[in-house]
């Protein structure tokens, strides 16, 4: 589904990513760990195709297509889904509004007839629910006032309701409590299906308890310097990351 | 000398003062007569103002007086009964009482004027006699900052007079439609006074087309009282045709307890407009909200200036500007807020934001605060800036298009001073026109 070839990027001259490879198949679900500032968010950043970032060396290919060439809406319509760490208040649009105008451009690019006033009522109705999601947020204005936790939450609501194809979770969990955290974790164990794909950015092997990663990679001075089963995110956890730092510099030299 | 126009036009300023005061004038209370004869000297030794007056900085008039303007002070014989069209005017379908002031004077005949004693809606020159009209009409006003109002103060010879009775409540909006359909190129001078009695409640709207085919400038003068517990909603639809060029002088005095709400919509369309809005609250616990949104577009200047004087203590003001400049339009804020010693316990805020939707527009904005009180809560903003890039981006990460992105951030802009509007179909009506102004347009 995803093919990450050999990727650089750089961000105002200075280069975050240095030499990416990632393969991820449709029902998988990948997990990306590492310490701060190791270009996690970079990554994910990229994908989305946000315009600060230059891609400098290497490709990116989605489900066969160049996706270093689509802009930042075309990626979404053709199926990927970035759940921001850090999403941002947009005050006076309205959270219900823009979903639908998302969904139904979404539905255009792939030549499907828009949703009924009817159909997105009970879609809304229904993932409201499959992630817990309160109905008063639904028709507030984009994240404006919302606490750290509702932010992420809002996020994977919209995940469930636009149905990407490959969704990158970048720091879902942090900022959320256990119990939300298990409520996130069961939403997305859901939606998760043959068919899409999952890369979940994570700080913490916390979440992994909940949503059980086929592959783990440790992205440390961005490289991936290690991947491996989910045992390895226990084994992180355990020993913390400056092992393996050491580990990619020495290889580097 | 009046340097910033041609010597025709000042002649026939003098000409017209010297026929006027000759004719006309003449019959006017002595008072009066004096008054003018003051404010006419005044504007000789000013002139219309330049760049060097501090007030008119960033707006210079001169462009928009080059013209072969014609004061006409006697229109009834020219107008020989042909009534004007009134089929085009922005606002029309409100509903409200309809009061159409066709080249100045109004036409009772088109007109739905209220059917109550309570509210008198006549012409000034019949109002001289009223109880408190002359000593509202000629409330003393700084002429150097105002050269058009001291021009207006010696020359008008029409306008309108509102009066709401005490503690009378009218059910609908009475909306002032001021329209011209002259064939010359017209300089007006237009008049309004209006008195909201003691515990009085109503909503003014007002509009200005002109369906000539020639340059339009009005320069209008409103002084409003507001006195102790009324509650006077003010609203100016600022939109029509590209022949206009106008100021706007308003002079609100609010007495205590009272509120006063003015809401002023500019939107592409009048080559020039100048709004000066100047409130004093001479008295306790007062409420003044100030809402104003200006949406310029092609060549267009819009320029706002506001002064807020807290003059007691216990009174809240509360001022929200927000600007879209487009194309190659300008916009000028500048909001001054004056706390006088003796007004402790002052509420004041203000703020002013802008978007530049083209390289080729801009804006400038200018807070200025002079608060001579101790206790008093004030506050103030002023931000210029570009659409947020990150909001941009996290809607196209969404599936919306950048276009599509654009304008939700922009009608979200605009909007938060849309829904301050009480009067639900008169928001509806701005909203409409806010996103009909700012869909399709391409940064
Ligand atoms: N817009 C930017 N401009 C400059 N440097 C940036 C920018 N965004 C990220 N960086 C830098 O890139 C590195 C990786 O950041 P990030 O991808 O956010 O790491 P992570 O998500 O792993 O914590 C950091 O050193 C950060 O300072
Ligand atoms: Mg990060």
């Amino acid at each position: 589904m995803l093919k990450i070839k050999n990727l650089h990027a750089s961000v105002e001259g200075n280069e975050i990513l240095k030499g990416i490879d990632l393969d991820i198949k449709p029902g998988e679900i990948h997990a990306i760990m590492g310490p701060n500032g190791s270009g996690k968010s970079s990554l994910a950043s990229v994908l989305a195709g946000k315009e600060e970032y230059e891609v400098t060396e290497g490709s990116i290919e989605f489900e066969g297509k160049d996706l270093l060439d689509m802009d930042p809406e075309i990626r979404a319509r053709e199926g990927i889904f970035l759940a921001f760490q850090y999403p941002v208040e947009i005050p006076g649009v309205s959270n219900i509004g823009f979903l639908k105008t998302a969904i139904n451009d979404i539905r255009e690019h792939r030549q499907l007839p828009p949703l009924t006033a009817k159909e997105f009522l009970q879609r809304t109705k229904e993932r409201q629910k499959l992630v817990d999601f309160n109905s008063k947020l639904v028709n507030r204005s984009l994240n404006e006032g919302f606490s750290g936790g509702e932010k992420k939450r809002n996020e994977i609501f919209q995940l469930a309701m636009l149905e990407p194809k490959l969704a990158i979770l970048d720091e879902t969990d942090s900022g959320l409590d256990i119990d939300a955290l298990r409520i996130v974790a069961d939403g997305v164990n859901k939606i998760q299906s043959e068919n899409n794909a999952f890369l979940i950015i994570t700080h913490y092997q916390r979440l992994l308890e909940y949503i059980v990663p086929d592959i783990v990679h440790v992205l440390a001075g961005g490289k991936i310097v290690k991947s491996g089963t989910k045992e390895l995110a226990l084994e992180l956890e355990e020993k913390g990351y400056d092992w393996l730092k050491e580990d990619a510099l020495n290889k580097t030299v | 000398m009046l340097a910033q126009v041609d010597t025709d036009f000042q002649e026939q300023i003098t000409n017209t003062f010297e026929d006027l005061s000759n004719g006309v004038f003449s019959s006017e209370p002595e008072s009066l007569q004096n008054w003018r004869k003051e404010a006419f000297s005044a504007f000789m030794d000013l002139g219309f103002p330049t760049i060097k007056n501090e007030d008119w900085k960033y707006t210079n008039v001169k462009p928009y007086l080059k013209s072969n303007f014609t004061i006409i002070p006697n229109l009834q014989e020219i107008q020989n009964g042909i009534p004007a069209k009134t089929e085009n005017f922005f606002g029309k379908e409100l509903s409200a009482y309809t009061v159409y002031v066709v080249n100045g004077k109004i036409n009772f005949e088109k007109s739905n004027v209220p059917d109550t004693n309570s509210v008198r809606i006549q012409e000034i020159s019949e109002s001289y006699a009223t109880d408190g009209f002359l000593s509202r009409l000629k409330c003393k006003r700084d002429y150097s900052i105002n050269p058009f109002l001291a021009l207006n103060n010696a020359l008008f010879t029409q306008g309108i007079y509102i009066e709401v009775e005490k503690n009378f409540q009218l059910d609908k909006p009475i909306h002032l439609v001021h329209l011209s359909d002259l064939d010359q190129e017209y300089f007006q001078l237009a008049k309004n006074v209006v008195i909201a009695r003691q515990g009085s409640h109503f909503e003014l709207i007002e509009s200005v087309e002109n369906t000539g085919h020639n340059n339009f400038f009005r320069n209008a003068s409103t002084e409003i009282l507001v006195e102790p517990n009324a509650t006077f909603n003010h609203y100016k639809l600022q939109k029509g045709s590209e022949n206009i060029r106008m100021v706007e002088h308003t002079e609100v005095e609010q007495q205590a307890d009272s509120q006063y709400n003015n809401y002023t919509f500019t939107f592409p369309g009048y080559q020039f407009v100048r709004n000066n809005l100047n409130l004093a609250l001479t008295g306790s616990n007062i409420e003044s909200h100030m809402y104003g949104l200006y949406l310029t577009g092609g060549k267009q200047l819009v320029d706002n200036h506001t002064l807020v004087d807290h003059q007691q203590p216990h009174c809240e003001s509360n001022q929200l500007y927000k600007g879209i400049m487009m194309d190659k339009s300008r916009a000028v804020f500048n909001g001054k807020v004056y706390v006088h010693p003796i007004a402790q316990i002052t509420n004041a805020f203000q703020q002013n934001n802008n978007i530049l939707f083209s390289d080729n527009a801009s804006v400038y904005s200018k807070p200025q605060l002079e608060i001579f009180a101790d206790d008093v809560k004030c506050s103030h903003g002023s931000t210029i800036g570009q659409l947020d890039p990150e909001a941009l981006f996290y809607l196209r990460a969404r599936g919306i298009s950048e276009s599509e992105g654009r304008s939700l951030l922009v009608n979200a802009f605009a909007f938060d001073v849309a829904e301050k509007i009480e009067n639900p179909e008169i928001r509806e009506l701005l909203e409409n026109e806010i996103s009909k102004t700012m869909t399709g347009v391409e940064y």
